[in-house]
């Protein structure tokens, strides 16, 4: 690797520090005395959420979309990242004439509770101490990022969302909006999501946490204090999470058997294999940009939501009386949240008595899909959300 | 399917259908009954579709549809749950047509199943003459490769519904040019005649 490699490695990791506490995007602070009270029962007081948002709010505050971002995802969902330099992550799907349509809709994205891009969560500052927070913060729900977004509309007085979307932990946040505020969603799209973290999901992320933790430079958490990160944990992390993001399908089309740049094996360790050379890429990029303990808390997050759990272990139970429409899609190679899941959600939907859409899209690009250029889950979206517009009395698309 | 038959056959169901009514749509297709439903009776709508372009097309249509199956699907929907339930031209291609029929029975207050008579005389005419199995304009599979497992007659059906203790409040049938025939025909007319059959069933004894 060059020196330029190093340095600007060095500049982008010092960048994404730098968010954690002061985000290059709007911040709404909550002071010692209005605290965010957490299931664990901790009382989270000074704390901050820091958000995106697009579009223009209309009269009536009846046009706003909420759009819940994934595990390692962020605010920037449809400009230029600030710590990357790269698209936001859903350009595909909100942009001016997208399925979001930033023309027709204001749309607000928020970084989740216990991340690292600016709102509140281990790789910020406690005040209490003036040190970051690392493993000292309380450990977070899905439910509480729904409660810490849910504070950020009463500051920007929206009562009720038109639509709350995402993916994967953002389709988790979806399902924990209609079920903990029903009346303030009008319309819900769970992608690529589960009402439940399988036991299998919960395994890969502890293989996660295992790496992050065994490595020298985590320090029991307070490598900030070292001046170090847990570079080498958090990128096994990340290659290993990566694999369950595809498919072997996807895997044999895009890299098979293929060498890294060279005719035959070195008979050594080194990434002979394109397929190594490319999680190794996506360990070694994700640490300039992504927490360890940011990765610890948000998964623990996902393992911890059991959406039946809040009535009893009856899914549909939660969804009793809710009037929001739903529009589920799943991806027919995602072996992280398959179909079953979405399905399992779709049942206690009907059984319920919800309105409810279901798609399950044919693709071979797995858990990823749904980030991805994929035409039937722009249409789907586009013809949901038109006709979810039309029953609530918003104007027509322009174009 | 013959064009002209299917859409008469949509507007005879749309015309049984009360304004307003919660109606779910068994094998619904490219949502074009569900469609009709909502533009011309504004009825609450949802839609059960096994085909994924199917359900891909209704709701990027903005219509309320899932993928599923009539055969393992509808026992996850709660006893009357819609005013009408409608299986239109899906019964023959079911795996069990009399468990579809009695889940239809306990979710709607109203079933309404629509299918191709295979006890029409052309049908009758070419097993009985040919010695072949049918193909007809209306049934246009060859029988190696057709969805349609199990057909019925009009009298198979009404001895299904008997079996059932399901009372038929109303049934039509189509002619081949897709009127509907004469009401006060006895059925041996109808099975003969009537290239399609429309029934709306209840469970015995409920109003």
């Amino acid at each position: 690797m060059g020196v330029d490699a190093t340095s600007g490695h060095k500049a982008q990791s010092d960048l994404s520090r730098h968010e954690a506490d002061h985000p290059s995007s709007a911040v709404a602070h909550f002071a010692a005395h209005e605290p965010l009270m957490l299931d664990s029962g901790f009382a989270l007081a000074p704390w901050q959420i820091a958000y995106q948002t697009y579009g223009t709010l209309n009269k009536d505050r009846s046009n706003a979309i909420l759009i819940c971002h994934a595990l390692t995802g962020d605010q920037h969902v449809a400009n230029v990242n600030p710590v990357t330099g790269k698209p936001g992550w859903w350009t595909s799907m909100v942009g001016p004439g997208k399925p979001f349509d930033t023309d027709r809709f204001f749309i607000i994205c928020a970084n989740v509770l216990g991340s690292c891009m600016g709102t509140s969560g281990p790789a910020s500052l406690n005040a209490a101490t003036q040190n970051p927070w690392a493993v000292d913060f309380p450990v977070v729900t899905i439910r509480d990022m729904v409660r810490a977004q849910a504070r950020l509309l009463d500051r920007l007085g929206i009562e009720s969302l038109f639509c709350v979307a995402g993916g994967s932990m953002g389709g988790m946040q979806v399902l924990q909006w209609a079920s903990t505020f029903p009346d303030r969603v009008f319309s819900a799209i769970p992608l690529a999501t589960g009402a439940k973290h399988s036991a299998q999901n919960i395994a890969f992320h502890e293989v996660g946490r295992q790496a992050v933790m065994a490595d020298p430079d985590w320090h029991g958490g307070h490598y900030r204090l070292q001046g170090i990160r847990p570079e080498k944990g958090l990128a096994v992390a990340r290659m290993a999470a990566h694999i369950t993001y595809l498919s072997e399908g996807a895997l044999h089309r895009k890299f098979g058997r293929r060498l890294q740049d060279r005719a035959a094996p070195t008979f050594s360790f080194d990434a002979d294999f394109e397929i190594e050379s490319y999680l190794r890429y996506q360990g070694r990029s994700f640490v300039e940009r992504f927490d360890a303990n940011s990765y610890l808390y948000l998964t623990r997050a996902m393992d911890y939501f059991d959406l039946a759990d809040d009535a009893g272990g009856k899914l549909a139970a939660v969804f009793k009386g809710t009037k929001a429409r739903f529009c589920v899609a799943s991806f027919t190679s995602d072996w992280l949240f398959p179909t079953r899941d979405s399905r399992a959600i779709v049942h206690a939907l009907n059984a319920a008595g919800a309105s409810v859409s279901f798609v399950e899209i044919e693709t071979d690009k797995g858990h990823d899909a749904f980030l991805l250029d994929e035409p039937v889950l722009f249409a789907t979206t586009r013809g949901f959300i038109d006709a979810a517009a039309r029953a609530r009395h918003l104007p027509e698309a322009s174009r | 399917m013959n064009d002209h038959s299917s859409r008469v056959d949509l507007l005879l169901v749309a015309d049984m259908i009360e304004k307003g009514a919660r109606v779910l749509d068994v094998g619904c297709g490219d949502g074009s009954l569900l469609q009709i439903l909502t533009d011309q009776r504004q009825v609450d709508g949802r839609g059960i579709e096994l085909s994924q372009s199917g359900v891909n097309g209704c709701v990027a249509k903005g219509l309320s549809v899932i993928q599923g199956d009539a055969d393992t699907d509808l026992i996850d929907y709660p006893d009357d749950a819609f005013d009408y339930v409608i299986l239109s031209q899906t019964l023959q291609a079911t795996r069990q047509p009399r468990e579809v029929v009695k889940h239809l029975l306990r979710i709607g207050r109203r079933a309404i199943v629509s299918f191709p008579n295979f006890g029409h005389w052309r049908i009758r005419a070419q097993v009985a003459f040919l010695g072949r199995m049918p193909v007809t304009k209306n049934l246009s599979y060859a029988w190696y490769d057709t969805p349609n497992i199990h057909f019925c007659t009009i009298r198979d059906f009404i001895s299904l519904c008997d079996e059932l203790q399901a009372d038929v409040e109303k049934a039509v049938a189509l002619d081949r040019n897709g009127s509907a025939m004469r009401m006060n025909l006895p059925w041996a007319v109808w099975n003969m005649f009537g290239e399609q059959a429309v029934f709306m069933l209840k469970r015995h004894g409920i109003k």
